[in-house]
Order: structure tokens, then C-alpha cells, then sequence
């Protein structure tokens, strides 16, 4: 089929349209507007509802709504809006409903500013929200995996029913490139045996996140915590690019991860022995990547290149666990680490220390 | 074949859709393609840029900080981004509205002036495809014929009026340094 060129922003709305997604509710914000633009066009075009609601607490209350009357649903935001968000975030995890949330990241704290940044790495494999609870985090690095991921999102959603967290920069929503289209399959819903929708003479369907008892609570927690234990063992994601051989491995996600191709092959014209590990989901880490890396023996060190001041490589020294040392390298603000920078920063670790 | 272009004038001179047309012509000739815009706090009459790059292999970063080949449709423009274009690479001026040269020696530059040629045209809008001609003829980034194909992608193709004149902006772009090289050499 041939490629169409799309926008980030709006590859996220047909790609959810696509997944089978009816039901949006959102609130404007740069740099993620354009998504919100595109499912107003379109989500009546296939019979969904498109909604704009009066802030981001509306929106992220519509969702846990739909979501409990099973409803594929989503919605999406940037930093500032993700915050605001988090209460209902909290309640939908609890309430074990299935979702998807995109959040083009904008630059931070406060209001910031527009630019691209990675700095709500925190905010999104930490929960975000009060209780224990986690989020399946992705993050796509290209138009296209924003395809191919969004529909694995609300798989992922479902499967486990909970809360499903798109982690992409400003750029990767703004920028546009080809990408591939499936053919539109009608998308069959599993079933909703947890959907509000009438009991069917079965029992109660009740949807509660207030569990007053500390005894039922505990039980619940524990409950949700094997869950996020087997995604920890069965989701974890990430793409090996060049990291047999090497050396020196850098770990990078989304934007970041792409420039960081741009290095290792750079360095590897120069006979360096330089490699990439690219968590797709950054919770679950993929601390597998690093496990197996680790037995080949060649590695030496580990790069983290981040568009934040490192937050990632909290993670990545917990999956190395004081078995080679984690460096870091980031750019934030806005500012997006350059080729010839990153290269510097490996050539440091790789020769200075040969001399 | 890697080739990244920076296409910098002021917000409605169509900076962004001439950037679209592009990628879409890359699109159509199979290359690995990222369109990135400007999109700070810009504003009706503000600055507005776009960087495309067209690819035989996967692009690593998308963000164009040292284009091959600038195009600076206004003055404000071309003092910004001069001195961003990689050595022996091209600036396509618009000399309508740039009264100043390039100061650089070490980068082709090359003039045209867009607005004089659309108002020939009959319409001034038109101005930033005559210098996408221009650049396709200099650059051979992609074919002329994909950029004509590609037109329907980024005006709705039912304005076959609005599809038509930019088809000849395109090629009056396109012929206008050929024609400059054929008069020197006549």
C-alpha cells in the first residue's frame, strides 16, 4: 500500500481510529493540539464521539466514565494538562479499567515553554498520581511506531485492564513523516465482563475505588501489584541497534533514541564500537536488554542521552545494578542533543582513557 | 542521497505547505522523509521556517540546524540562517524582497526574484513555489513531475484553479535559471 505522509499528532488519531478507539474527550494544548484538530474531523466520520470538554479534570472523568461502560477510549494532553490529569489517572488504575493517554511532552516545570523535552519521564513510570499503582508506558520514536504502537496500546489496556501511557516529545508530534496504513479491519471488542453496561442476570457490576476497609485495601493492592509484577515479566520492549559487538552502549528513547542511531553509526565509520538500546516501553523497563547485554562481557559502559536533566538513567542503573558504570548525557529546556556532542561524549569514555 | 533543506520567510508566504509539497514529493519517490516546522510562539506576520529532509537511509535526527540548501524568502530570513548552511552548500534568495546579497563565499547563492514573477502570474501567493521550482532545478532533491503530482496532496483537489497556477509557478521556477544559463551562454 503506498505511504502517506502524516503528522505526528494526527498519526495518534488514526491509528487509535484505527485500534478500534471511539470515544475522545481532550482539551487543547500545544504541542498536541493537532490531535485533537484531527479526531474532530474524523471520529464523526466513523460514528465515534469527539469531545472537547471544559478542562483536563472533564476530560480524564469522561474517559473513566466510557472506560467503565466499555468503551474503547482516550484521550490526550501535554505535560501541564497530564498533571492536572492525575487524580483520575489514580482513580481508573484503581478501578482496573482499561485506557489510553497520550502525552506529547512540552518543556517543564511550571508552564515552560512548547519545545520538545523528555522531562515527564518521572511522572510517567512512577505512577503520577497518588496510591501504588503503575502505567504501561510507550514510547514510539518515528510516525510510523505511532501507528503500530497505538494499536498495542489499547491491546495492552485491555489485556491487563489498565491505564496505558503514550510518551512522545513535541517534535514527534509536530513533525511529519510517511507512513505505512493497514487496511481499516473492523475491530472486534473483547469482552466486557467489567462494563457498567447492565448485569445480564449475572452479579453486580460495581465500579469503586473506595475501599475503606485497610484489610480489603491491602488485599487490592496486592492484587494490583501481581499484575504490574507478570507485565514486568511479559511487556517488556525495546529495539537492539548494533549492540552485539559493543562497547560502549548508549540508551535512549523517542527523539533522543534517534539521534543516537545518527551516533552509533557515525562511530562505527569510525571503527568505534559504539551500540543503542531503545526501551519501547519505558515501564515496564526492559531490564532484559541489559541482563543479556551484561552476559556477552564485551560491554563496558553505558550512556544514558536524554532530553532531561536524567531521569532515565535512574532506571537503567537499577537493571545494570552496580555491574558497569551508567553515564550520562542530556539536553533540556528544549534543546535537543546534537550528532557531534553525543560523539564527543562517547570518544570521552571510549579513548580518553586508552591514552 | 541525503539532502536537507531550510525553508525560512515571513507567516503566509506558505512556507510550511511549500515544505509539505516537498516531502510529499520524497514521499512519492520512496525516500525516507521528515517535515518538521518552526512551531514556537509564532504569529500571523512572524517569522515562519520548515526543515525537510529527503533520504536514501533512515533519518536519525529530523531537526535541520545545518541545512544543505536554504531558501530565505524575506530579509529577517537570510540574517538568521546564513550562517547555518554547511559549507558549499546553496541559498536561493528571494530577491524581490531581499535587497541584500549573501555574504558568505564559501556557499552557492542564487537569486530569484519570486515576487515579481507571481505577480506576473497574477497572484503573489504564489511567490514560494516559483523558488521550490528554482531549488528543484538546482538540487535535483526530487523530480519536478512528483512536486506537480504531489500538489493534490497538499491543495484540496477539487481547486483545480488553485492546482493549475501552482503547477506554473513550479515550472517557471524550474526554467528560470536554465533560461539565465542559456542567455549567458547565447
Amino acid at each position: 500500500m503506498a505511504k502517506v505522509l502524516m503528522k505526528g499528532n494526527e498519526a495518534f488519531g488514526e491509528g487509535a481510529i484505527r485500534a478500534g478507539c471511539r470515544f475522545y474527550f481532550g482539551y487543547p494544548i500545544t504541542p498536541q493540539s493537532e490531535l485533537a484538530h484531527f479526531l474532530a474531523k474524523r471520529m464523526p466520520e466513523v460514528g465515534g464521539t469527539f469531545l472537547q470538554a471544559e478542562s483536563e479534570l472533564a476530560s480524564i472523568n469522561m474517559v473513566y466514565g466510557a472506560a467503565g461502560a466499555g468503551a474503547r477510549v482516550m484521550t490526550s494532553s501535554s505535560g501541564p494538562g497530564i498533571s492536572l490529569m492525575q487524580e483520575g489517572i489514580s482513580f481508573i488504575a484503581c478501578a482496573e479499567l482499561p485506557c489510553v493517554i497520550v502525552n506529547i511532552m512540552r518543556g517543564g516545570p511550571g508552564l515552560g515553554n512548547i519545545a520538545p523535552v523528555q522531562s515527564d519521564y518521572f511522572q510517567a513510570t512512577r505512577g503520577g498520581g497518588h496510591g501504588d499503582y503503575r502505567l504501561i508506558v510507550l514510547a514510539p520514536s518515528s510516525v510510523q511506531e505511532i501507528i503500530d504502537l497505538i494499536r498495542e496500546a489499547f491491546d495492552l489496556a485491555e489485556k491487563y485492564l489498565n491505564p496505558v501511557l503514550m510518551l512522545g516529545d513535541g517534535l514527534l508530534g509536530q513533525m511529519m513523516e510517511p507512513v505505512e496504513l493497514n487496511e481499516v479491519k473492523e475491530v472486534s471488542l473483547p469482552p466486557r465482563p467489567w462494563a457498567t453496561s447492565g448485569r445480564m442476570g449475572g452479579p453486580k457490576r460495581i465500579i469503586n475505588t473506595l475501599i475503606i476497609v485497610p484489610e480489603e485495601l491491602e488485599k487490592h493492592n496486592l492484587k494490583l501489584n501481581q499484575k504490574y509484577k507478570r507485565i514486568e515479566v511479559k511487556e517488556q520492549r525495546w529495539e537492539n541497534y548494533q549492540t552485539e559487538d559493543a562497547q560502549l552502549v548508549l540508551v535512549a528513547f523517542g527523539t533522543a533514541a534517534r539521534v543516537c542511531k545518527g551516533v552509533v553509526d557515525y562511530c562505527r565509520e569510525q571503527r568505534l564500537a559504539v551500540g543503542l538500546i531503545r526501551p519501547i516501553t519505558l515501564w515496564p523497563f526492559p531490564v532484559k536488554a541489559f541482563d543479556y547485554l551484561l552476559s556477552l562481557a564485551t560491554v563496558r559502559y553505558f550512556l544514558s542521552v536524554e532530553m532531561s536533566t536524567g531521569q532515565m538513567i535512574e532506571d537503567i542503573r537499577l537493571a545494570v545494578n552496580g555491574r558497569r558504570p551508567v553515564y550520562f548525557y542530556g539536553r533540556f529546556g528544549g534543546m535537543l542533543p546534537v550528532l557531534t556532542d553525543v560523539v564527543k561524549e562517547v570518544k570521552k569514555l571510549l579513548l580518553e582513557e586508552e591514552c | 542521497m541525503f539532502k536537507s533543506v531550510l525553508l525560512a520567510g515571513f507567516g503566509g508566504q506558505g512556507i510550511l505547505s511549500a515544505g509539505q509539497l516537498l516531502a510529499y514529493a520524497g514521499t512519492l519517490a520512496s525516500k525516507h522523509v521528515t517535515w518538521v516546522p518552526s512551531y514556537g510562539a509564532e504569529m500571523r506576520g512572524g517569522t515562519a521556517n520548515c526543515g525537510v529532509t529527503i533520504s536514501s537511509r533512515p533519518i536519525s535526527s529530523p531537526i535541520v540546524s545545518e541545512p544543505g540548501t536554504l531558501v530565505a524568502m524575506n530579509r529577517p530570513s537570510l540574517e538568521k540562517f546564513e550562517q547555518s548552511v554547511v559549507s558549499n552548500g546553496l541559498i536561493v534568495v528571494n530577491s524581490s524582497l531581499v535587497n541584500c546579497k549573501v555574504a558568505r563565499k564559501d556557499v552557492q547563492a542564487m537569486y530569484i526574484p519570486a515576487n515579481k514573477l507571481a505577480e506576473e502570474l497574477g497572484n503573489n501567493k504564489v511567490a514560494v513555489n516559483i523558488v521550490l521550482g528554482a531549488l528543484i532545478f538546482l538540487t535535483q532533491i526530487v523530480s519536478l513531475d512528483l512536486a506537480i503530482e504531489s500538489l493534490g496532496k497538499v491543495f484540496p483537489p477539487h481547486n483545480q484553479k488553485l492546482i493549475i497556477l501552482n503547477q506554473r509557478a513550479l515550472k517557471i521556477g524550474a526554467q528560470f535559471f536554465d533560461h539565465l544559463a542559456k542567455e549567458k551562454a547565447g
